[in-house]
C-alpha cells in the first residue's frame, strides 16, 4: 500500500529509545549541537544520559582526525543509565568526523553527512582516496547526504551576513535537521538562541534561519520517510533538570554551605575537567561564597586550608596532576585536623595524560598518595546528579571528623548530562557544628585552659576553635602534636598513639555511614558485581541484560571508599563470584583483596571512555562461564 | 552556626608578658630571631590588638617557630606555603590581623610563587622575612639571598647563584609597602613593623637576622654599632636622604637617572634626593633598593614605598555584598535556575 498523502508520509513512528552522535571538527559547534538537542529532549520529558568527547587542543587542525569533536546523547522512554554502546545515528560534518566516528556506529544505522565538506582537500586531510559516500563503502548503512553548507549558506544570504560568517551557522542546521528526525520540540531551542545571540542580532537571525530550514528541509526533501518520535520517560513525580556533573558537583557544594551554616571558600587552579566547578561557584557570590583562583595548585589548597583555620567551609577543586601537587598540604591538614574538600575529576593519567579523557585511576593515589600515616576519608560520585548529594556527604564527613575528605569524579561524570529529580531543600540533612567557645580542659592549678587536641569521645574529633574567640587561642601545625595539649612532641610513643588515633578516627567514619545496599536476587545470585564511582550505569544496564538471560546477579555500588561500609567483607562473602569492573588495572579490587581475603576479580577499561554495557555484559557472562 | 566574623570591640589592654606563650623558645643562643621575638612581643601592646584577632602563620625554617612563642593563634605549616594559607585566612576573615614569619629560604625559594602573588593581590597581611642570608635548619646551606662566591656545605666551591634582592623584588611585584630593618636595633624595628602593622594591604619587610651558627657576621659590617652612622642610609619620609655622623653623605639621582652617593658639600643639599615614599611610579623606591649589593656597603633601612591601593579581602567582600544586594541568595531558587520540566 503506498502511501497516499504527504501527512500519512509525516506521521512520526515511535521508538523507545536512540542514540545520536553528532560529530564535526572543534571548530563545528557539536558541543553546542549536542548540549542544545539534550536540552529540547530534556524539556520534553525524556529520560536521558549525554558523552561528550572533545579534543584536548582549542582548535586542532581544521578537517583532521585529531581535530574530531563529538556528542553522543541517548535518549528514551524509559530510565536508562547510560550514554549507550553503539549510536543509533551519526551525524558527520566533515570526512575526518565519518572517519573517526564511523566504526561506533551500528550496523544497518543512520548516518547524515554533510556532503559539501566531502571535497577532495578535506577527503585527503581524513586519509581517504576516494569518497567514501559515493565509492560504496558506506553500503551497510542508511546515508542522507546533505548540503548543509550550501543550504545554510541559502537560508541566511538575505540577512546580509558575509558568506565566510554564514558558515558557522551549519551546525544549527544540522540540528534542525536532527530537531525535525525526531520530532523535537522547536521552541526550547528557538528561546535558547533568541536570548543566547541577543546582543549579536545578525549572528541571532543567522543561527534562527539555519534552524529553521535544517528543520524545513526534513519535513520537505522527500529524503526521509518519516520522522520518529521518543515518547516522554515515566519517572518517578517531581520537577526535573538537565544537569552536568560539574554543576551538580558546584550546588552541592552551594548546598552545603547552606545546611551547615558556613561560608564557602574555594581555592582553586585551572585544570581540565574540573574548572567549570571553579566558573559555576564564581557566579554564587550571593551566597557568601568566596573564589580564589589561586597562583597554582599548591595555593589553591593552601588557601582553602587557611580559610577552614578561619571557620570557612574550604574547598579545593582539581584533577589528577594537581592531587599530586596537593598532596603535601593535604598531609597537612590530616596533621591539623581541620575540615577540608578535596576534589578531585580524573582524568587520564599518568602526568597530563589524556586531559579531556575519562578514567578512574586516582583511587590509590587518593588512598595512599602522602607520605606517612595519613589517612583520608574518601567518597565517589556514581552519577552526574549523584555529585550533588555526594558534595554534602563529603562535607558532612569534614565537618563532623575535623578531616580532609576527597571527594573522586571523573570527566564522563564532569561533561555528561542526566535528568535530575530536583530535591526539596527541606529534605537535605543538617550539617551544622558548633565552633569550640571555652575552656576544655584545667592547668595544674586548676586554671581553665584550652587544650586543641583533646577529642570528642564518640567521634575522635578535635575541637574547633576559629580566632577571634577569647581564650582559646592555640598553636597548630604540622610537627607532630602531644595527645591533648597539642603542643609540639618528638616522643616516641606519642607519635605512636597519634598515629593510630588518626587512622581509628578515619576508621570510625564508617559508623555513621549506611550499610551497603545489594540489588537484585540478593540471596542466592551466582555472581555479585561490585562498582564504585561512573562505572554504575554501564554496570546497572549489563546486569539487567544479564539477568534477561537468566543468570541471577546481584549488585552493590560504593559511595564511600575509604571507610568502606561495615558490611562490605560480609557482602563479598555472600557470593561464589565477586566481578569488580573499574575504568583503572584494578585498584578498588587491590584494596578489597588486601582488605577482606577475598577473590575479587578485575574487568577494566582505560580508554578514555566509559565501559559500554555491552562490555560488562560479555565479563559478566564469562565469569558465569556462559560465553 | 553564624559566620565567625563579629563585631571587632576595642581591645582590652595588653603586656608584652601577655603575647609570650608558655612554650620554650629553642632557637640557638644568640640567635638574632630572639631580639625579633621581643621587638614584636613589645610591639603588641602598643599596636592595641587583641590577643584572640591576631595571627601569626608561618612555613618552614628557623624563623617558621615564630608562632609557637606567640600567645596568639597561630599556624606552623608547610615549606614556603605559609603566604597562600594566610592569603586565605585574610580573605575569610578580614577582622582578623594576620601576620606571616618567613625567611629567605621559605620565602624566596620554595615559596617564591606565593611571595610574589600576595603581594601583587595587595592582599591584607603583615610580611616579616628575617634574611640571614642562609640555609639555617638544614644546617648551612646557601640560600637565594646568598652572596655570589659564597662557600657553604653544598657550595664547596663557591655560589653560582645571583641572589635575590628582598627589597627589589617585592617591589617588582607590585607590592604597596616594602621596608627594611635589622635585628640591632629594636626601637627601629618596632617602629618598622609598626608602620607595617598600619598599612591595610599587604606589607613585607625584610628583618636582616644574624644566625650566629652558620652565617655569623653577615651584616655586622652595616649593623654593628660602631658601622651603622657610615653604612646605615636611614629613609625618612619628606627628607633629604643623608647619612653620616654628620649628614655629610647624600643620594642624588645623575645624569642618567641613577642613583649615587656623593658628598652632600659637593653638590649642595638642594641637590640631594628628597625621600618620598608615597610615589605612585616605584621607580625611585627601586633605585634605592639597588644602591647597595650587600651588607657591605651603604644600605637604605627603613620604608621604601607605603601607597595605598585597595587591599583584596576588602574587593572581595565589596564584589560578596554587591551579589548579595537586599536578601541573600535562596537555595531553591538556584535549584531551579536552569529550564525544568515537571512530571
Amino acid at each position: 500500500m503506498a502511501d497516499t498523502t504527504a501527512q500519512q508520509t509525516h506521521d512520526p513512528v515511535e521508538l523507545d529509545r536512540v542514540i545520536i552522535r553528532f560529530a564535526g571538527d572543534s571548530g563545528d559547534g557539536m558541543q553546542l549541537t549536542g548540549d542544545r538537542f539534550t536540552s529540547a529532549s530534556a524539556l520534553f520529558g525524556n529520560d536521558l544520559v549525554t558523552l561528550p568527547e572533545f579534543p584536548a587542543e582549542i582548535r586542532a587542525p581544521a578537517g583532521t582526525l585529531a581535530g574530531v569533536s563529538a556528542f553522543q546523547v541517548h535518549i528514551s522512554d524509559h530510565e536508562i543509565t547510560t550514554p549507550g554502546d553503539a549510536p543509533n545515528v551519526l551525524v558527520a560534518m566533515n570526512p575526518a568526523a565519518l572517519r573517526a566516528e564511523l566504526h561506533r556506529l551500528e550496523t544497518g544505522g543512520t548516518l547524515v553527512v554533510n556532503t559539501d565538506a566531502f571535497d577532495d582537500r578535506n577527503l585527503t586531510k581524513a586519509g581517504y582516496r576516494s569518497n567514501p559516500v559515493t565509492d560504496g563503502s558506506l553500503d551497510r548503512y542508511t546515508v542522507y547526504e546533505v548540503p548543509m553548507t550550501t543550504l545554510t549558506k541559502k537560508a541566511v544570504t538575505d540577512l546580509g551576513v558575509k558568506p565566510r560568517d554564514a558558515e558557522r551557522s551549519k551546525n544549527f542546521f544540522a540540528l534542525g535537521l536532527v530537531s525535525w528526525m525526531y520530532t523535537r520540540p522547536e521552541a526550547p531551542t528557538v528561546a535558547w538562541i533568541e536570548s543566547k545571540f541577543a546582543n549579536r542580532p545578525l549572528v541571532r537571525d543567522a543561527n534562527l534561519a539555519a534552524f529553521k530550514a535544517g528543520h524545513a528541509f526534513g519535513e520537505t526533501a522527500e529524503l526521509f520517510d518519516h520522522p520518529y518520535e521518543v515518547k516522554p520517560a515515566v519517572l518517578p513525580a517531581g520537577t526535573y533538570t538537565n544537569i552536568t556533573g560539574n554543576t551538580a558537583l558546584a550546588w552541592g557544594l552551594v548546598a552545603a554551605g547552606q545546611l551547615s551554616g558556613l561560608p564557602i571558600f574555594l581555592g582553586s587552579y585551572p585544570i581540565t575537567p574540573a574548572s567549570d566547578i571553579l566558573h559555576e561557584l564564581s557566579r554564587h557570590k550571593g551566597f557568601g561564597i568566596r573564589t580564589l583562583q589561586a597562583e597554582d595548585e599548591i595555593a589553591g589548597i593552601g588557601a582553602a586550608l587557611g580559610a577552614a583555620f578561619g571557620g570557612h567551609l574550604g574547598v579545593t577543586t582539581t584533577s589528577g596532576p594537581g592531587v599530586a601537587l596537593k598532596s603535601e598540604t593535604m598531609g597537612l591538614a590530616v596533621s591539623l585536623e581541620l575540615p577540608l574538600i578535596i576534589i578531585d575529576v580524573q582524568r587520564g593519567g599518568p602526568s597530563t595524560g589524556l586531559p579531556t579523557k575519562t578514567e578512574a585511576s586516582d583511587l590509590l593515589q587518593a588512598m595512599y598518595g602522602r607520605h606517612g600515616e595519613s589517612p583520608i576519608p574518601i567518597v565517589a560520585a556514581s552519577s552526574p546528579a549523584h555529585c550533588f548529594e555526594v558534595a554534602i556527604e563529603a562535607a558532612r564527613i569534614a565537618l563532623t571528623y575535623r578531616t580532609p575528605v576527597m571527594l573522586l569524579s571523573d570527566g564522563y561524570l564532569a561533561n555528561g548530562s542526566e535528568p535530575w529529580r530536583l530535591p526539596d531543600v527541606a529534605d537535605l540533612p543538617d550539617i551544622s557544628v558548633d565552633f569550640a567557645t571555652e575552656a576544655n580542659h584545667a592547668d595544674v592549678d586548676g586554671n581553665p585552659e584550652f587544650w586543641p587536641y583533646l577529642r570528642d569521645p564518640d567521634t575522635l574529633a578535635r575541637p574547633w576553635a576559629v580566632p577571634g574567640t577569647p581564650g582559646l587561642e592555640h598553636r597548630i601545625g604540622g610537627l607532630e602534636k602531644e595527645d591533648g595539649s597539642g603542643n609540639i612532641s618528638y616522643d616516641p610513643a606519642n607519635h605512636e598513639r597519634m598515629v593510630q588515633v588518626r587512622a581509628d578516627k578515619v576508621a570510625g567514619i564508617a559508623d555513621s555511614i549506611p550499610l551497603l545496599g545489594v540489588d537484585g536476587d540478593p540471596d542466592d545470585a551466582e555472581l555479585l558485581v561490585l562498582g564504585w564511582g561512573s562505572t554504575w550505569g554501564a554496570i546497572d544496564g549489563a546486569v539487567d541484560r544479564c539477568r534477561a538471560r537468566g543468570h541471577k546477579v546481584a549488585r552493590a555500588h560504593l559511595t564511600h571508599l575509604n571507610p568502606f561500609p561495615r558490611n562490605l567483607g560480609d557482602v563479598l562473602r555472600r557470593y561464589p563470584r565477586v566481578l569488580i569492573p573499574e575504568m583503572n588495572l584494578g585498584q578498588l579490587v587491590k584494596l578489597v583483596r588486601a582488605e577482606y581475603l577475598v577473590d575479587a576479580r578485575s574487568v577494566t577499561k582505560v580508554r578514555g571512555v566509559p565501559f559500554t554495557s555491552g562490555e560488562l555484559e560479555a565479563a559478566m557472562l564469562k565469569e558465569l562461564g556462559d560465553q | 552556626m553564624t559566620e565567625a566574623v563579629a563585631t571587632v570591640a576595642v581591645a582590652p589592654p595588653t603586656t608584652r608578658k601577655d603575647w609570650s606563650s608558655d612554650q620554650e623558645v629553642r632557637w640557638c643562643p644568640g640567635c638574632g630571631d630572639y631580639s625579633i621575638l621581643a621587638a614584636v612581643q613589645t610591639l603588641m601592646p602598643d599596636l592595641g590588638v587583641a590577643r584572640e584577632r591576631t595571627v601569626f602563620v608561618s612555613g618552614i625554617g628557623c624563623a617558621a617557630r615564630f608562632p609557637y612563642y606567640m600567645d596568639s593563634y597561630g599556624m606552623h605549616s608547610i615549606h614556603g606555603r605559609a603566604p597562600a594559607i594566610a592569603t586565605g585566612l585574610a580573605m575569610a576573615r578580614e577582622d582578623l590581623d594576620v601576620w606571616v614569619v618567613t625567611g629567605d629560604g621559605d620565602a624566596l625559594s620554595i615559596g617564591g610563587n606565593h611571595l610574589i602573588h600576595a603581594l601583587r593581590r595587595n592582599v591584607n597581611l603583615t610580611i616579616l622575612l628575617f634574611n640571614n642570608q642562609i640555609y639555617g635548619l638544614t644546617k648551612g646551606q646557601y640560600s637565594p639571598t646568598s652572596e655570589l662566591g659564597k662557600v657553604t656545605k653544598s657550595t664547596p666551591f663557591g655560589s653560582l647563584d645571583q641572589p635575590f634582592n628582598p627589597v627589589s623584588l617585592a617591589l617588582g611585584a607590585e607590592a604597596t609597602f616594602v621596608a627594611r630593618t635589622h635585628d640591632m636595633d629594636r626601637q627601629h624595628m618596632m617602629e618598622t613593623f609598626r608602620r607595617a602593622h598600619a598599612h591595610r594591604g599587604a606589607a613585607f619587610v625584610e628583618v636582616y637576622q644574624n644566625c650566629n651558627v652558620f652565617n655569623d657576621g653577615a651584616f655586622a659590617g652595616i649593623t654593628a654599632k660602631a658601622n651603622r652612622e657610615h653604612m646605615l642610609i636611614s629613609l625618612a619620609h619628606g627628607e633629604p636622604i643623608c647619612f653620616g655622623p654628620d649628614g655629610e653623605k647624600g643620594v642624588v639621582l645623575d645624569g642618567q637617572g641613577r642613583a649615587r652617593i656623593v658628598d652632600v658639600a659637593e653638590v649642595g643639599i638642594g641637590n640631594i634626593v628628597v625621600h618620598d615614599e608615597t610615589r605612585a611610579e616605584p621607580g625611585l623606591a627601586f633605585m634605592l633598593s639597588r644602591l647597595s649589593t650587600g651588607p657591605s656597603e651603604p644600605t637604605p633601612i627603613g620604608v621604601f614605598r607605603a601607597v595605598s591601593r585597595p587591599d583584596y579581602g576588602t574587593e572581595t567582600t565589596r564584589q560578596l555584598v554587591a551579589a548579595q544586594g537586599n536578601r541573600p541568595a535562596d537555595l531553591t531558587d538556584l535549584l531551579r535556575s536552569r529550564p525544568t520540566w515537571t512530571v
